[in-house]
């Protein structure tokens, strides 16, 4: 007996539960004036207080808890008139100091409600339990064997990582989804994403794990007819660390699912324990098991003191919060009149800032959802990187559209344009003057070439006219050879017509 | 030339002013005598006598080109062992840190540096300064040059016994329970602890981070108060510290020393004066006597005595035994031989920090991480370490209380005079009785000094006597605190250190 | 208050990592015992209307501007590294997590 997906969350229920942690992109640490900067040089961006040295004192970073309350604003939180840092005490070599700077029994943010909307626009609210802020570790690179930790020979510590800002958004267990499960959990976490990028606190980039998310999940017996679901006890769960892309988040909910419910189907039991997920095998294997629960000894931070925001402070945060990303989509897509097709196409490219920056800039949404949905998403492709990533900006597009529209150029020519744009030539109007693209609207040069291609093809001539008139397109062509593609076909056709003294 | 070191540092400062000296001859003078004395005293852990004469040196040559000067500039001072200090060795007393030199300066270091007082070297303490003698340093003991068969105090032991010995004229010490003051209590010296928050604690080696203070010490109240400004202040490396400014204890100590106490309310401790058994019990009777005659003096002063009662200090000393471990064995987590210090490379990192800290950590250290751990784990929080911090409200609520009927209180600083070097060195709850009357000080974060109120008839030996004000009021202390000095040098004759024994000069 | 035993003064040794051997673990044990049991009459007095005081000068928010200071060279940084390699700090083998 093997259980899939659908036959998991079809004889049981699953209850899952997330944790995400956000990256924060302030310019300092969250406790020192260490740059906050992805890829430096090891132990470059680090000093006595994120390096944990004796003597050393943390002083939190005001952007970071701005950033923070604005997050728990956007999550609907309820924001605490005091709350405080804690001390997290574990010994670990990546933790400089052997304990994280956390929030433990007075999270900033607490108790909010996020409505997440799903692919075919069914909206659910997930409740979200607090928001807390904390430090990031430092890395791990693990020497000799496999280079894996398993078999290592050696460690080698970077804390560069050490000391920076993370908010944690934890949810409260979310029930009765059944085989949507994981589609709420990716959603979810999308709309996480979203909200931080909206709100410009983080870069949002899985890839780079500046958002992670650990996932919970657990199978719980179903009700009986006439029995009430919430009164089964919840089922033991286990916790999938580190999921850092939403499609893993999927798959490593479907693969839980599966494994779960095969140990319960058999009478076994589901061992509570932390898993790690593993993108080659879409799979996951058991963390190292611990002989006892860990036992943190959380106290208040002694070295600083508590944050309390005022209430005129935090009304002037929410002030600066964006619109929902949900209900964004829907007010363009219904400004944009794009089909729910074209909507969601552009979603999953995330190519929808790129589009609404470009309309922003005065082009058309068609035309703009054209340009990025169609030639920058096969280039993007092709070069196999993210389409934000392309060396183009919304305002070169909607100029190019511009240039489209005002007949300087053709699809060809602006396609010739956009390439030098990509190739770091310039604006698409620099592009167009440095490899002359302009479509050739001088009459002159346009005779000049009709009667050179007439004079080539005197069949052709004798057909057009014999008033066999639809053999004017092989002059055309002829022509647009001869300008290099750079002439407006239908005042090519006209010249023709006239030069060969026919008339339609 | 008479011996400089026997100086006050006003007086010190003066003569360099008038030209009459300079600082190379000042600090030679001191680290001669540090030649002399310390194989004997054991005040020091390492000596930079390059370092210091070089800066004496700069001073010299600044103030012949007429460039102007900080106040004790060329003054020498030596360095409590658990202050950093950029490019000298730093230990905090521990053998887990032997051979560190931190690549930092603390900011009371810089400021130090900035106020151009040559730093003679880093004095003694007990490991990660917990205890009260200094007989758990990691490098042995220092010994109290009024006999050398005593201890000098703990934990700034090395910092009093500096000052005791003519030395230092000036040291930072730092205070969690009272280990300045009671240092200063058994060595005839002076040593104040500042309102926590007062002077910046980054850099210095945390020990329980919302006890600690860092302070002056020194010989008489006005180098105190002197030294006091030079490392008050606000910094924003320490999210603890007072955002104000530091106040004007040299005004205070100048004014104290006029002799007018009239209308400044003195209140006597009722369970620190040591009449009745308890926590309050065991003083010595010479204690008891010496502290009694100060009341006097001040009374004479002008001052009006009343007698206040803190109900809750009974219960202080078991409070600070729960929040100082517990505190102290996250603060001392770090200390896992990865990054800096002491590594015993035994297999995998987890078995590797547990064989280093069974190495480097001595007894008492690894004693009150023990009892932190326990006081913090799961299950025994609420009772122990959330307790405490009950404890510490109710402690504070209790000052509170007395401060509105006095303007400050006293009591003895140490129930006795210094005891003899291992007498209670296997009875961790005796030495713990030391601090009994220190503590509280530091559980309210209200300011303190211990000054030199004479010494025992019994055995000779000196008695401290603790003034302690309110938060922010540091100056009091100041005031107070000269006028008992002015009176007891007049009744003396001059200063209690002029009434040490001589420590044999070795060459 | 209850004594603490070897195996609980065992347990706590893990948490704290120092290696400690079994005489270790009896002569802790006698002595963190006969202090725990003078520290424990905090609870006497610690009702629950009491309210605990974390931090003896009460002052909030106190923060830190979003600018970048100096940070350590690398070198200063691993300058009293016990072992490095690769301007990284080298430890033993880790028996942990999968980073
Ligand atoms: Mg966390
Ligand atoms: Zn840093």
């Amino acid at each position: 007996m093997s259980y899939n997906y659908e036959s998991a969350t079809r004889d049981f229920d699953p209850v899952f539960g997330i944790e995400v942690h956000v990256e924060l992109n302030t310019k300092t640490k969250m406790f020192c004036g260490c740059a906050n900067e992805f890829g430096a040089e090891p132990n470059t961006q680090v000093c006595p207080v994120c390096l944990g040295l004796p003597g050393a004192m943390p002083v939190p970073n005001q952007k970071a808890v701005e950033s923070a309350i604005r997050l728990g604003l956007s999550l609907g939180c309820s924001i605490r008139e005091s709350s405080r840092f804690a001390r997290k005490n574990y010994f670990y070599p990546d933790l400089s100091k052997d304990y994280q700077i956390s929030q433990f029994d007075e999270p900033t943010c607490y108790e909010g409600e996020l409505e997440v909307v799903l692919d075919d626009g069914t909206a659910v609210m997930i409740g979200i339990e607090r928001a807390h802020i904390e430090e990031d570790a430092g890395k791990n690179t693990h020497k000799g064997g496999s280079g894996g930790i398993q078999g290592a020979d050696y460690s080698l510590v970077d804390y560069n990582r050490g000391g920076v800002p993370l908010v944690e958004i934890v949810t409260h267990p979310i029930e009765g989804m059944g085989n949507r499960t994981a589609e709420v959990a990716r959603a979810y976490v999308a709309t996480i994403r979203d909200i931080v990028k909206a709100l410009g606190i983080s870069d949002g980039r899985m890839e780079q794990g500046s958002v992670r998310a650990d996932v919970n999940l657990s199978l719980r017996a179903k009700a009986a007819d006439g029995e009430d679901q919430s009164a089964i006890e919840f089922g033991k769960r286990s916790e999938t660390k580190n999921v850092n892309s939403l499609r893993a988040i999927e798959n490593a909910i479907h693969h839980e699912a599966g494994r779960q419910a095969d140990l319960l189907s058999a009478g076994k039991p589901v061992v509570q324990e932390t898993r790690h997920w593993h993108e080659d095998t879409k799979s996951t294997t058991p963390g190292r098991s611990k002989e006892q629960a860990e036992d943190y000894r959380y106290f208040p931070e002694p070295d600083m003191l508590p944050v309390q925001p005022s209430r005129e402070w935090v009304e002037e945060l929410r002030a600066t919060i964006p619109e929902h990303p949900a209900k964004m989509r829907k007010r363009l897509q219904a400004d944009w009149g794009f089909a729910d097709m074209e909507m969601r196409d552009a979603i999953n490219a995330d190519a929808l800032d790129l589009i609404a920056d470009t309309v922003a800039a005065g082009a058309k949404p068609q035309a703009a959802r054209k340009w990025w949905m169609g030639e920058l998403a096969r280039i993007a492709n092709e070069r196999e990187v993210a389409i934000a990533t392309l060396p183009v900006t919304p305002h070169d597009i909607a100029e190019l559209q511009g240039l489209v529209d005002a007949g300087t150029l053709n699809d060809k020519l602006a396609r010739q344009a956009l390439e030098g744009v990509l190739a770091g030539e310039g604006s698409p109007k620099a592009v167009v003057e440095t490899r002359g693209l302009e479509i050739v609207s001088d009459d002159s040069a346009l005779e000049a070439a009709v009667d050179q291609a007439l004079a080539a093809q005197p069949d052709v001539l004798a057909k057009l006219q014999d008033g066999k008139i639809q053999a004017a397109g092989a002059i055309v062509g002829a022509v647009m050879k001869i300008t290099r593609g750079q002439a407006d076909a239908g005042r090519v056709r006209e010249i023709i017509l006239q030069r060969a003294g026919v008339s339609e | 030339m008479s011996d400089l070191t026997r100086l006050t540092a006003a007086q010190m400062a003066d003569a360099m002013a008038a030209g009459d000296i300079t600082s190379v001859q000042l600090t030679q003078a001191h680290l001669d005598r540090i030649g002399a004395v310390d194989g004997d005293v054991h005040a020091f852990l390492h000596i930079d006598a390059e370092g210091a004469l070089a800066t004496a040196a700069a001073v010299d040559a600044d103030r012949a080109a007429g460039v102007e000067l900080p106040a004790l500039a060329g003054v020498p001072i030596a360095l409590k062992d658990l202050l950093v200090t950029k490019g000298l060795p730093t230990t905090a007393g521990s053998k887990i840190l032997e051979g560190w030199i931190p690549p930092y300066d603390a900011t009371v270091t810089r400021k130090i540096r900035e106020a151009r007082m040559p730093i003679l070297g880093k004095t003694n303490l007990d490991e990660f300064a917990m205890g009260s003698s200094t007989e758990h340093s990691g490098y042995g003991p220092t010994h109290n040059p009024w006999d050398l068969e005593r201890i000098p105090g703990g934990s700034g032991g090395g910092s009093a016994a500096a000052l005791a010995s003519w030395e230092a004229p000036l040291a930072i010490g730092s205070d969690t329970g009272g280990s300045i003051r009671q240092p200063a209590s058994v060595t005839g010296t002076v040593g104040v602890k500042p309102t926590y928050g007062g002077v910046s604690r980054f850099g210095a080696i945390a020990l329980a981070s919302s006890l600690d203070q860092l302070g002056p010490c020194g010989r008489t109240v006005l180098d105190t108060a002197l030294l006091h400004e030079v490392i008050g202040g606000h910094d924003e490396m320490d999210a603890t510290s007072l955002n104000e400014p530091v106040p004007a204890v040299v005004a205070a100590a100048r004014e104290g020393a006029l002799g007018d106490l009239t209308g400044v309310r003195i209140g006597v401790v009722k369970e620190l004066r040591g009449d009745d058994s308890g926590e309050g019990g065991g003083y010595q009777a010479g204690v008891k006597q010496r502290f009694q005659e100060s009341l006097d003096k001040l009374q004479a002063a002008g001052a009006e005595i009343v007698e206040v009662s803190c109900p809750n200090f009974e219960y202080a000393l078991a409070a600070y035994y729960l929040i100082l471990p517990s505190e102290a064995s996250s603060n001392l987590a770090k200390f896992d031989s990865v990054r800096f210090g002491l590594r015993v490379e035994t297999g995998t990192i987890e078995r590797t920090m547990g064989a280093t800290r069974a190495e480097g950590f001595g007894d008492e250290v690894k004693r009150r991480i023990m009892l932190g751990t326990y006081a913090l784990s799961a299950g025994f929080y609420d009772a122990y370490y959330g307790s405490a911090q009950k404890v510490r409200t109710l402690v504070q609520q209790d000052f509170a209380a007395a401060f509105e009927q006095a303007d400050v209180l006293v009591s003895p600083t140490t129930p006795t005079t210094p005891f003899k070097l291992g007498e209670r060195i296997d009875d961790p709850l005796a030495m713990y009785l030391n601090d009994v009357a220190t503590i509280p000080a530091n559980l309210a974060g209200i300011p303190g000094m211990s000054l030199p109120s004479g010494v025992a008839p019994e055995d000779g030996l000196p008695t401290g006597f603790q003034i302690l004000a309110p938060a922010h009021e540091d100056a009091r202390l100041y005031r107070v605190g000269a006028a008992l000095e002015a009176a007891l040098a007049a009744e003396w004759g001059g200063s209690l250190m002029d009434q040490a024994p001589e420590l044999e000069v070795r060459s | 208050m209850s004594s603490l035993e070897r195996s609980d003064v065992a347990r706590l040794a893990a948490l704290a990592r120092i290696d400690m051997t079994d005489q270790d673990l009896d002569r802790m044990a006698g002595q963190l015992s006969a202090i725990v049991d003078a520290v424990a009459k905090v609870a006497e007095v610690a009702d629950s209307d009491v309210v605990a005081t974390s931090h003896p000068i009460p002052m909030a928010n106190i923060h830190r501007e979003d600018v970048v200071r100096p940070s350590l060279t690398q070198e200063q940084a691993l300058s009293g590294a016990p072992a490095a390699e690769d301007g990284r700090f080298r430890v033993p083998q880790i028996l942990g997590e999968e980073a």
